[in-house]
């Protein structure tokens, strides 16, 4: 069973554009992205458009679906009734290149600016061995596809572009998470979460977990962890106080000097 | 309605500040309601300063009773605060307070319900700029785990309440009212709610890295964890039953109810 869907879609640049208006077959079973490569080849050739995997695995096709941050790829057209009007938009929280592509370089900047894993110096790369429980916790994390759709819907950057400069977003304090809570990394990140990366700018209103394509537990199992341990270090006398008797405690380094990126 | 996001230069230009098709407002619209009803109940309940013993059941915003003003029966550890000329519920209020306050799952509440920072995701909020928690008042919210340490003292007294409550008014025990069941209930979710907060599970284990080296506390860790998931739910089912209990005791200590069975 066919039917014409109505969509909305943006096209546009980074000086102008507008929401336009298009009607495209919809056969049984596929996805909004379906529908845009329709378009595209039967009406719209010059229409932009991110893609690869089309399996909700490479993080690539990114865009806003009825004002929802989505993956084309994953939104299946039966979501929506035949009469809807779909709107379709690129992220709004990044600049434009043109119509659905987004300039997602802030991500790689931020990226470059969490130092790397660090093992204990006198420890082989072969040499690495760890209990399954100390993995399991970061394992979560690590099914990040990088589609920066956390980072997209984050009202601190989304609503505030001042904030960019000194906030990562989601993605990326998860990341120094999953590093701090790594046993084999030595160095100290929570310093460099508040500093550098602007932990503090969370207000844990959890909607990068809302929107994650990955089900990642972001907000409960990575900042607020995050949050936990920088106050730990940073908010809590008595626990200072506390560390300074404990015999034994693994010595951190402090982070390395920051790359700005 | 300035926002310095969406319209930023370089940015899309779309002028809607959501594009979302769904009654995204539904759910802070209730969060606002809910939680307001809860203050204007509980500011109205401590400054009442009377209705709250009915032997054996003490109202929890009443209790643990220090104030000399206190009514018998009701007093802890003798009322020592003899000087306290104000309502005996402020001497303790402000603890369950600062404790659902700075709680992570009611700062998502409050920060999207009231604030509107943001409403629902992918809603422009309406404000021209945004500091998050990095600042006084809100970086206090960083000390979460002192509300909860204190929180967890207020439990302990509150389940000796709910035990009280199994007395008969000569101080025999084996008393079974409807306000024995109520006070006892409440104190279990109190409990759900405080074992279940993020603070918790980071003090009993979310801060080891090395789980394989702290068998016992990974356990632990594991537990509380799971307990964490519900978090949410036990903040909302904890805050209807500590009005339910509160307004038993009022309605029994007013004389609204009486009978064998209360
Ligand atoms: S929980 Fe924090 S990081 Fe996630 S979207 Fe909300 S403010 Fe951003
Ligand atoms: S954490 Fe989730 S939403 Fe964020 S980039 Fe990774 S997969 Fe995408
Ligand atoms: S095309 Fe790869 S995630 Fe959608
Ligand atoms: S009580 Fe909610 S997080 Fe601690």
């Amino acid at each position: 069973m066919t039917y014409k869907a109505k969509l909305r879609v943006w096209r546009g640049d980074d000086e102008s554009g507008d929401l336009k208006n298009y009607e495209v077959d919809v056969n049984e079973g596929e996805v909004v992205l379906d529908i845009v490569h329709r378009l595209q080849a039967t009406q719209a050739p010059d229409l932009a458009v991110r893609w690869n995997c089309k399996a909700g695995k490479c993080g690539s096709c990114s865009a806003e679906v009825n004002g929802k941050p989505r993956l084309m790829c994953m939104t299946r057209m039966n979501t929506f009734t035949e009469d809807e009007v779909i709107t379709i938009t690129p992220m709004r929280t990044f600049p434009v290149i043109r119509d659905l592509v987004t300039d997602v370089s802030y991500n790689y900047a931020k990226a470059r600016m969490v130092p790397a894993f660090a093992p204990p110096a006198d420890l082989e790369p072969g040499d690495y061995r760890m209990a399954q429980v100390d993995v399991e916790r970061s394992q979560e994390f690590r099914k990040c596809i990088e589609c920066f759709l956390c980072n997209n819907v984050c009202h601190v950057m989304r609503d505030h572009e001042d904030n960019k400069a000194s906030f990562s977003g989601p993605r990326f304090l998860m990341r120094i998470a999953e590093l701090d809570m790594h046993p084999l990394d030595t160095v100290d990140r929570r310093q460099t979460a508040v500093e550098d990366h602007g932990l503090g700018y969370c207000n844990i209103t959890k909607c990068c977990t809302e929107v994650c394509p990955e089900h990642i537990h972001i907000t409960d199992n990575a900042l607020i962890p995050l949050k936990e341990r920088v106050a730990d270090r940073k908010y809590d006398p008595l626990f200072s106080v506390a560390s300074l008797f404990r015999k034994g405690k693994e010595k951190r380094a402090a982070a390395p000097a920051t790359p700005k990126g | 309605m300035a926002t310095t996001g969406i319209d930023a230069p370089g940015r899309a230009k779309i002028a809607a500040k959501t594009l979302r098709t769904d009654r995204w407002w539904v759910q802070p619209l209730f969060t606002f309601l809910a939680l307001t009803a809860f203050v204007v109940y509980s500011t109205w309940r401590v400054f009442m300063n009377k209705y709250y013993y009915s032997d054996p059941y003490i109202s929890l915003f009443y209790s643990p009773c220090l104030a000399g003003s206190c009514v018998p029966g009701a007093q802890f550890a003798g009322a020592p605060i003899t000087w306290w000329a104000f309502s005996p519920a402020l001497l303790i209020a402000w603890i369950p307070l600062a404790f659902r306050f700075t709680c992570y799952y009611y700062r998502k509440a409050y920060f999207r319900s009231f604030w509107l920072s943001p409403p629902a995701c992918a809603v422009a909020e309406p404000h021209g700029s945004y500091s998050g928690e990095t600042k006084l008042p809100l970086i206090l919210n960083n000390v979460h785990r002192y509300a909860l340490y204190l929180g967890l003292v207020l439990n302990v007294i509150l389940t000796w309440d709910a035990i009280l409550a199994f007395r008969n008014p000569d101080g025999s025990w084996g008393h079974v009212g409807l306000g024995t069941l109520i006070l006892t209930l409440n104190a279990f979710c109190l409990w759900m709610y405080s074992l279940s907060c993020h603070s918790c599970r980071n003090a009993v284990g979310g801060r080891i890295t090395h789980f394989s080296k702290h068998p016992v506390r990974y356990q632990m860790w594991t537990f509380i964890s799971k307990l964490n998931t519900h978090h949410m739910r036990w903040a909302w089912v904890s805050l209807s039953t500590v009005v339910i209990a509160d307004f038993y005791v009022y309605l029994a200590a007013s004389g609204a109810i009486s009978g064998s069975w209360v």
